[in-house]
């Protein structure tokens, strides 16, 4: 690990005074410890914002408000999240250990980085690492990276359960920095990598999150699925969020699907989304919403297996959130 | 950079690398080598301690985080000659063979019989589930064990749970 | 009975390799090769030596004294040849061990690569019959006509597997603390499986006389074979304290375990198996295709089970091995046995299914009265009960042979057998009995990794001098210790063993003290097949829409001579289905093709099995009496546990979706693409 300098924070806003070039925010460093010891992340200065007084959940009328600082067991444990947003409690239950849950944040979580291996290794190329020293997982161990929206410079997958969870309840991720506060929209928060893989997100230097605003919960029955090989304590092959609002008439009011671990970023089945409200909420039709959806799909010879497993995953769902 | 923390109920003081760990400062500076090195990445489960009352990978802590932090290790759970249940479970229940994963599967089940909320094998979310053997699998599946000890220690966390 | 040394176990204070308290120790850190073969031209280590507290860089650059006869693994810096991606080709010694990572990462080494093959694949040119496999086996047999007896079947399976490179992953990374004394005697503690054979190479590879050489290995967290033999980081503590002028320990990282203390090779097998309409064998062949490396000879012996397991008239077992450019492959629990049978009971499924017949009757049919490549009489075999008292616990009897048609919900349902077996053998140790205090206190340099060898051998003392467990006081894990062998092969008890029970007989006479050496009473064992055998059986649930697959139920029973210890004996018998199950189902090391060496080098990514995955395990053994193996009657269990498994499980999942997977490990994708 390179020597840094390591400062503490006292406020939102002090974070983003000492941020500079070479600085990076510390939250429970489930990630960034990790990828500073493997020499994947080597800042010359940590500020260290895992005690900033961002950890409280408060309801705002319908909405949720959710400190960035908050740790993911405490979302996870928070009445309100269990009765309102199951398929958020899931999905954060659903990733790392009880161990790492109990130090992650929230926005660590959102911010955590691939771990396609290449990526995780200094002695081989990664353009996401490395800009423009290639990107040897498309001829090699692709067998748990990207099937959508990838790029040739990089078919790396955002490995968090959360964020698929967020971007299905369009929450919003509110950001303080050095041109003060925005509010950026899931999904919108992660991006493609197109030809700029080294970038995860729209982030700009200095920002810091400082909250998750949670929209009143889209109506009908939610879940979260992760599908992995080992029963726990395992990255998603690929998984799930799902909410669907069939009325009495049979007909699809409303539906979320987002996707994890098969994009660069949670991925908002928008296609099959637009398919099915409207429609009928047959088998049928959600099978074809599915294939709508990976149609758009490019697999590699070893994740090819993400799209048989994707179209079950969505159809099976779909299936046991309708009436 | 001087932190100070108190460790197993003894405060003590040091002026530590920025870049050293929670773990390493036990194992190489405070004479404390119960809580394990397995991976140094929050894979395995070996090292973790219990910092302000909740386990927790002492691998991925930088000890200059972790500041004013009151730390329990394996060393810390025994009140005298007096073992922990846990830690006489163990033994009874055979739950553990080269003892390496055992200190920090101590923690760690000390830790998760503190935390009552769902985990991602509960039925329903809003009422905390009872302890079932099956709770306890999902629950105590961040500390791995290569020799496979885990149907004992699944046995061993069941009898000596309240 | 309860380990010995539970408490200290379960209160931290068992001491492993890294954690004497030692003085002013210093701290070691590798630099290993980013080419997979080639040679190394320059070692930039300037910046690296300006570095706060370094105190040294080892490289070949200024290559320390070693043996020349030092092996291939172990002659580090010796030369700046390269063959294999992740071997130490250099390394820093600082005062702290942040230091001595941060300036290792600064030194910048210079190639002159090669083009590498690190793939093993059929058809390779490069393939070879090796003159033995391990330990001693030849490399090929021919019993019968293998071609006569296949054309001659009612039934045939000629089938393909393979398995994956696996790594042993023991939770105790590989560590050593080097301590030299002013008179040049150097103290080494190492995580090992056996002090007295580290002991022997560490001094053969530094050159000196094995007296000046001691090994401390009290506490061992796992080794599974991959500290079966001196690794390269505990040559690297002994030069680097050396060059320190001070204490150094090392502990390797999870990643650098990947590349240096050895793994599984992967294998290709080929069985081709013949039945009459009985479903009696008329021929078996297994042909295993294996890797080694440029460096050393390594050929695991995955053919030798099928010269023991069924009665054929014909039999042909063959190994072939190719020399990539890879680390050596190693021992991993039941060399040879693990992926061996891994193949023949899967091949004896296929050919149960073939012939419309129960699995458990086509094995019972086919038990061997005589071991079927030599002809020696066993000294007991109860392959058939195991199978009948797995039968009749597991509800064998009730099960539907059709594959694929039980469904609970989204979940296919299945159940499996497969055999397992495993040598029981013992080699030449020696101990020292005496008493002290009214007490006994025994010594045998053993080593204990979890297998609970200071408990076993504790009350074997205890049980020959009739007095209790708690008056005799084991001393192990030190090569100042009467010598012994490595605890490997499953016969660390019956080694060990017997040189205690002969100490202690004759401490029994003498009053006073008694010492032993069993290697003239070995010579004298007569010449008999001497084998543990069992049979495992597993229920599986495979997803339909995920692929995914759980083992709810594991059950093995076990014939394995005279159980030492029943609590100590479960546990190593569930250990070993455990990590069998993570065979089945999840573990593999990629081989990177382009890069050379390997990938998904960490617990993230190289999965074994988590607390989850496992519901249910259970180990019964039989009452086995069998007087032609050591004092004790035992057979070792360390291994056998590990046998088997992932055939029976890979069987359920044939049972329950009617799909067969001969790749391991069997995934969720590997599934969905059949269904």
């Amino acid at each position: 690990m390179k020597p840094f300098e390591y400062a503490r924070a006292g406020s939102p806003s002090d974070a983003v005074r000492r941020y500079r070039p070479g600085t990076m925010y510390l939250g429970g460093g489930t990630n960034l410890v990790d990828l500073m010891r493997l020499g994947v992340a080597e800042p010359d200065r940590l500020v260290d914002v895992s005690r900033l007084p961002l950890d409280a959940i408060e309801q705002a009328g319908d909405r949720l408000r959710v400190g960035a600082a908050v740790r993911n067991t405490d979302l996870a444990a928070d009445p309100l999240v269990r009765a309102r947003y199951p398929m958020l409690a899931r999905a954060v239950l659903a990733g790392a250990s009880g161990q790492v849950r109990n130090m992650a944040t929230v926005a660590g979580n959102l911010l955590q980085r691939t771990r396609c291996a290449y990526f995780q290794d200094v002695g081989r190329p990664c353009n996401k690492r490395r800009p423009g020293s290639g990107c040897p997982a498309i001829e090699g161990d692709h067998t748990n990276l990207a099937v959508l929206g990838a790029s040739d410079s990089c078919v790396a997958t955002h490995p968090s359960d959360m964020a698929v969870a967020l971007a299905a309840l369009d929450a919003e991720v509110h950001v303080t920095g050095p041109e003060g506060d925005r509010i950026i929209p899931m999904p919108g928060l992660h991006r493609l990598p197109g030809d700029e893989p080294e970038r995860d997100t729209v982030l700009e230097p200095g920002d810091l999150i400082t909250a998750v605003e949670l929209p009143a919960p889209p109506p009908g029955a939610s879940t979260y699925r992760k599908v992995r090989e080992r029963a726990s304590f395992a990255f998603a092959l690929v998984s799930i969020a799902a909410t669907l609002d069939v009325g009495s008439d049979g007909v699809v009011n409303d539906c979320r699907i987002a996707l994890g671990s098969v994009a660069h970023v949670p991925w908002r089945a928008e296609r099959a989304e637009r398919l099915l409200i409207g429609g009928p909420a047959t088998g049928a039709a959600f099978l074809r919403a599915a294939e709508a959806e990976l149609e758009q799909a490019r697999p590699l010879p070893r994740n090819a297996y993400k799209l048989p497993l994707a179209r079950n995953l969505i159809v099976a769902t779909l299936e046991e959130l309708a009436p | 950079m001087d932190i100070t923390l108190k460790v197993n109920g003894t405060p003590r003081a040091v002026d530590v690398d920025p870049r050293m760990s929670l773990l390493d400062l036990l194992r190489e500076r405070l004479g404390l080598i119960g809580a394990k090195k397995g991976c140094d990445h929050g894979q395995c489960g070996a090292c973790t301690v219990i910092i302000d009352g909740r386990r927790a990978n002492a691998c991925l802590a930088l000890a200059v985080a972790v500041d004013g932090s009151e730390v329990t290790t394996v060393e810390g759970l025994a009140e005298g000659d007096d073992l922990h249940p846990l830690q006489e479970a163990f033994i009874e229940h055979d739950a553990f063979q080269c003892g390496y994963c055992t200190p920090g599967q101590l923690c760690s089940a000390v830790g998760m019989l503190g935390e009552p909320g769902p985990s991602a094998v509960t039925g329903d979310l809003v009422v905390d589930p009872d302890l079932t053997p099956e709770e306890i699998r999902e629950r105590m599946s961040g500390n791995l064990c290569r020799c496979g000890a885990y149907v004992n220690i699944v046995s061993a966390i069941g009898e000596a749970a309240p | 009975m309860n380990r010995i040394e539970g408490r200290v176990k379960v209160t931290g204070l068992a001491t492993y390799a890294a954690e004497y308290p030692i003085e002013s120790v210093a701290y070691a850190y590798p630099v290993q090769s980013l080419v997979a073969k080639g040679r190394v031209v320059r070692v930039h280590d300037a910046e690296a030596r300006e570095m706060p507290g370094v105190l040294a860089v080892l490289s070949c650059a200024d290559p320390p004294r070693l043996a020349e006869d030092a092996d291939p693994e172990l002659a580090l810096f010796q030369s700046g040849d390269v063959a294999y991606r992740g071997q130490i080709v250099a390394a820093v010694v600082a005062d702290t061990y942040e230091n001595a990572r941060a300036a290792a990462a600064a030194v910048r080494v210079e190639y002159d690569p090669d083009d590498h093959d690190v793939t093993l694949r059929t058809g390779h040119p490069g393939f070879y019959r090796p003159d033995v496999v391990n330990p001693n086996y030849p490399a090929d047999t021919v019993k019968g006509d293998v071609e006569a007896g296949l054309a001659g079947a009612a039934v045939s399976v000629d089938v393909t597997y393979s398995t994956p490179v696996l790594h042993n992953n023991p939770m105790e990374p590989h560590a050593a603390m080097a301590v030299w004394d002013p008179e040049g005697r150097l103290l080494v503690y190492d995580s090992t499986q056996g002090a007295s054979p580290d002991r022997d190479t560490i001094a053969q590879t530094l050159g000196l006389p094995r007296e000046d050489v001691r090994v401390v290995s009290r506490h061992v967290g796992g080794g599974f074979g991959s500290k079966g033999s001196t690794r390269p980081h505990a040559v690297l503590a002994a030069l680097a304290a050396r060059a320190a002028g001070r204490p150094v320990k090392i502990a390797l990282t999870r990643h650098q375990m990947f590349d240096v203390t050895g793994y599984r090779t992967p294998t290709i097998q080929r069985l081709r198996l013949g039945a009459d309409a009985g479903g009696r064998l008329t021929a078996v062949e297994h042909l295993a295709y294996e890797q080694t490396s440029t460096l050393v000879e390594f050929a695991e012996q995955t053919a030798t089970p099928a010269r023991v397991m069924y009665a054929t008239p014909a039999l042909r077992t063959a190994h072939r091995l190719v020399r990539l450019d890879v680390a050596t492959p190693s021992w991993m629990r039941a060399p040879g046995e693990c992926p061996g049978m891994y193949a023949l009971e899967s091949a004896m499924d296929e050919l149960a299914c073939a012939l419309g017949m129960d699995p458990v009757e086509l094995r019972v049919v086919n038990d061997a009265d005589a071991e079927p490549e030599s002809g020696l009489p066993f000294s007991s075999r109860n392959l058939v009960l195991c199978l009948r008292e797995g039968a009749r616990r597991f509800g064998w009897r009730d099960r539907d042979p059709e594959p694929g048609v039980r469904r609970e919900g989204e979940w296919l349902v299945g159940t499996g057998v497969a055999a397992s077996t495993y040598p029981a053998r013992r080699r030449p140790a020696t101990a020292f009995a005496f008493v002290r205090d009214d007490d006994y206190v025994v010594q045998v340099a053993a080593a204990d990794i979890g297998t609970g060898a200071r408990t076993a051998l504790t009350r074997i003392a205890a049980e020959t001098l009739g007095v209790a467990p708690g008056r005799v006081h084991l001393e192990l894990g030190d090569s100042d210790l009467p010598d012994a062998p490595v605890a490997g092969g499953s016969m660390g008890t019956s080694s060990w063993g017997s040189a205690v029970v002969r100490a202690c007989e004759e401490l029994k006479e003498d009053g006073k003290e008694g010492r032993a050496d069993t290697t003239d009473e070995i010579k004298g064992d007569a010449k008999l097949a001497r084998h543990a055998f069992g049979a495992q059986f597993a229920e599986v649930r495979v997803s339909s829409v995920t692929g995914e697959i759980r083992v709810p139920r594991l059950l093995g029973v076990f014939a394995a001579g005279r159980i030492v210890d029943g609590k100590l004996a479960r546990s190593q018998f569930i250990g070993g289905m455990t990590m069998g199950l993570g065979m089945a189902l999840m573990e593999e090391t990629l081989t990177d093709e382009e890069f050379g060496g390997f990938l998904r080098r960490d617990l993230a990514q190289y999965h074994v099995p988590a607390c989850a995955d496992v519901p249910h395990v259970e180990a019964v053994w039989l009452d086995e009496q069998d007087g032609e193996l050591n004092p004790m009657g035992s057979k070792g269990i360390g291994e056998i546990g590990i046998v088997g498994t992932a055939a029976a499980i890979g069987n359920a999942v044939h049972h329950a979706t009617g799909h067969r997977v001969r790749e391991l490990p069997i995934t969720p994708g590997s599934i969905l693409s059949r269904f």
